[in-house]
């Protein structure tokens, strides 16, 4: 029988409280998790673990695809639609880093642990959620960890996923441990660049205005940071690295610069990365040096309305948590999903602190509250509730 | 003749005896081994000031082994007093917290480790009682079922003992594969020296062992720093070494002691391996003293014997040699 939203928002204090005895399992899985190294493109092991865990939950259609991701099938009672639920796998840690986890009574520190280390182990232990609730969907639920998703991996799991994926998508859930409250529905356009600048062996130090790597690539900063960017729709660019030089004295012949540009305005991204191309091309033919800008990956702008009925329906899941939603636009799955028309959202699992540092912290017990909100959002799609 | 026979027998028991924790991998079947054999294990983490290590343990054992899979019946820890909060944060994930010194008070209360393993034998109910220290940081289920296993599959083994890895990489694949600084400093020559079938067992002071209750219940316990080797030497005496199994486990990460605490630690078990030679009526009896030496390597999951004579020659004192006299001109 189809659930109303109210009765939807009324079980969720229930169903919070009746998750507390999986809580060993489920903090488990994440430690388990969290202490497998999983950098981008190194994620196999992480991903046989998660295998494993479906294979002892005895779900249906386990399989690891050529993209690494693992994927596996809680079968609904009508199976006409497919829920896609994703976490990704990878993280920003370098293998060589100490993963170990530690716990308190009411926190787990690590690196990862909430992002996504948590939000993978939730995928884990959702069969045993939901045999625990005792819900029957009546769409399948296909629960993915998805590879690939940071930095170069540039959503290389999730796209291969769908680009290959037998049957149709209707709705989405990403899953991220980081934070509680999170609702992303929109995808917002994105460019990741590289500028990688090489003084040639050739090149004439000695000649009226010869300068090095640091300068050239100082200069070139300088230039796009003169680019009028529009306040609204939000646009900003970001420097997020900068590596050049060896010593105090030694002339850098070589440099490199990461950046990031993001806006919520449909072509504006475009725009930037042809004018960052020809500041890049004027500075390289006036110094002489090799310069080249390299595209590491990019997203569109695009998403769900603040009013479509998914939204609708997570904005009052929060409400009925008394948790204030902290609307983000996305660059990771989501951006993939909403590309191809695929109702979906982001949300987070609990309240973090230091993400992406090696003190990475996850408050235990809000996470119930997060996995109530996941059930909760799953019978609102499995009930029809989020359609258009 | 008789070291052939002695390193033939050792050199069965590595293959017999000796498991890697890879073998266990289905812990279901280790389940329904317990249920057939109708017995009880119980998990016992000995502590003391251990908040950092002990709430990670707690949630993967009771996860893995006692919710997913029910292995373990009980899980108690059992504390000597620690000022931190240890006991809470343990209890806080559903482990039985115990404090040593209520447990069978009429019998008073002594500080150490070894203590707190004898007074797990009352407080706990298993047939077999699996032993495991709260400072490891790798924590993984394999630390238990690798070490219960062997008693689940073999009747003959009463006592299991953990190995490990030291992290170190060889680009042979081949590896020294030994205990830690006391057990090669001290424990290993003492056991090539007195006791040299005891010498198989790579690292007999590991913290993680599992014992059938009916060995347990009938050896003394040194509280302190000599319980692992009591265990041995005891657990020899009466059973052979065909009662000992070894699993190794992979790597184990903990925190490091000082050469001052492996000092401490190497007085206590001095002592303990002293009174053993009285109490077995050899110290006025030393055996023929052993001149081979005994260690292993590891290649892949195979454990090699490695033997190597080692003769200590003795010079008399140089004024018997007549050509030192004359030279120096020294009465001989």
């Amino acid at each position: 029988m189809r659930k109303s939203l109210e009765t939807i928002l009324e079980d969720i204090p229930k169903n919070r409280d009746a998750l507390q005895p999986i809580r060993e399992i489920l903090l488990a899985n994440a430690m388990m998790t969290g202490e497998i190294p999983s950098p981008t493109g190194g994620e196999e092991e992480r991903i046989t673990f998660l295998g494993n865990r479906f294979t002892e939950e005895g779900l249906q259609n386990i399989s690891i695809d050529e993209a690494g991701n693992c994927m596996a099938v809680i079968p609904g009672t009508v199976g006409e639609n497919n829920i896609l639920v994703c976490a990704h796998a990878d993280t920003v840690f370098d293998k060589k880093v100490d993963h170990a986890m530690s716990v308190t009574h009411d926190s787990i520190t690590g690196p990862g642990i909430g992002d996504n280390s948590l939000g993978l182990a939730t995928l884990a232990t959702l069969p045993q959620i939901i045999q625990k609730l005792n819900i029957q969907h009546k769409d399948n639920l296909i629960l993915l960890g998805a590879t690939r998703s940071l930095g170069r991996g540039d959503l290389g799991g999730i796209r291969f996923f769908l680009d290959n994926y037998k049957s149709k998508v209707h709705a989405g859930i990403c899953v991220e441990g980081i934070q509680l409250g999170r609702l992303s529905y929109s995808s917002v356009g994105m460019l990741r660049g590289e500028i990688h600048l090489q003084v040639p062996s050739e090149y004439d130090w000695t000649r009226f205005g010869a300068t090095n790597a640091i300068a050239i690539l100082s200069d070139v900063v300088q230039t796009i940071m003169r680019i009028p960017i529009p306040t609204e729709p939000k646009t900003k660019i970001i420097f997020g690295s900068i590596s050049a030089g060896t010593s105090f004295a030694t002339q850098p012949t070589s440099a490199r610069l990461r950046f990031e540009i993001r806006s919520e305005e449909v072509g504006m991204v475009g725009q930037l990365k042809t004018k960052i191309e020809d500041i890049v091309e004027e500075s390289a033919n006036a110094t002489n040096v090799d310069l080249n800008l390299s595209i590491i990956a990019e997203r569109k702008t695009g998403g769900l309305a603040y009013g479509h009925p998914m939204v609708k329906c997570m904005r009052s899941i929060l409400s009925e948590l008394q948790v204030k939603p902290y609307v983000e636009p996305s660059v990771g799955e989501l951006s993939e999903l909403i590309a191809r028309e695929i109702p979906s959202v982001t949300i987070g699992l609990t309240r973090a602190s230091n993400k992406n540092e090696f003190n990475e912290t996850i408050e235990i017990q809000p996470t119930f509250d997060g996995l109530a909100q996941l059930v909760a959002l799953l019978a609102a799609i499995d009930g029809g509730l989020c359609d258009e | 003749m008789e070291d052939f026979v002695m390193s033939d027998k050792i050199e069965k028991w590595l293959k017999t005896n000796t498991f890697h924790h890879g073998e266990f991998w289905d812990i279901l079947k280790l389940v329904r081994l317990k249920e057939e054999q109708g017995i009880k294990i119980s998990l016992c983490i000995p502590t003391l000031n251990e908040e950092k290590t002990i709430g990670k343990e707690t949630v993967i054992f009771r996860s893995e082994l006692m919710e997913r899979y029910p292995l373990i019946d009980e899980f108690a820890v059992i504390d000597s007093g620690s000022k931190d909060k240890t006991l809470e944060v343990a209890a806080s994930f559903g482990a039985d917290t115990y404090s040593a010194k209520n447990i069978l008070p009429e019998v008073g209360d002594r500080p150490g480790k070894g203590e707190n393993l004898w007074k797990a034998i009352y407080q706990l109910e298993g047939d077999i009682i699996v032993y495991v220290d709260a400072d490891i940081k790798n924590i993984h289920p394999r630390f238990v079922y690798g070490i219960v296993a062997p008693l689940l599959i073999n009747p003959t083994i009463q006592y299991c003992k953990a190995f490990y890895d030291r992290p170190i990489t060889y680009s042979s694949g081949i590896r020294a594969s030994g205990g830690g600084r006391v057990t090669e400093i001290l424990i290993r020559p003492l056991f090539s020296l007195f006791f040299p079938e005891l010498a198989s067992l790579i690292q007999p002071l590991s913290g993680e062992f599992a014992v059938r209750r009916k060995v347990l219940e009938k050896i003394p316990f040194p509280i302190g720093y000599g319980v692992e080797t009591a265990h041995i030497l005891d657990v020899y005496q009466e059973w052979g070494l065909e009662a000992f199994g070894q699993c190794d486990l992979d790597q184990r990460i903990h925190r490091n002691q000082s050469t001052n605490a492996l000092g401490k630690m190497s007085f206590g078990i001095l002592q303990t391996f002293l009174n053993r030679l009285k109490r077995y009526g050899m110290v006025d009896k030393l055996p023929e003293l052993e001149t081979l030496y005994r260690q292993f390597q590891a290649e892949g999951n195979r454990y090699d014997l490695l033997k190597k004579e080692i003769i200590e020659y003795e010079r008399p004192p140089m004024t018997t040699i007549p050509a030192y006299c004359k030279k120096f001109g020294v009465q001989p």
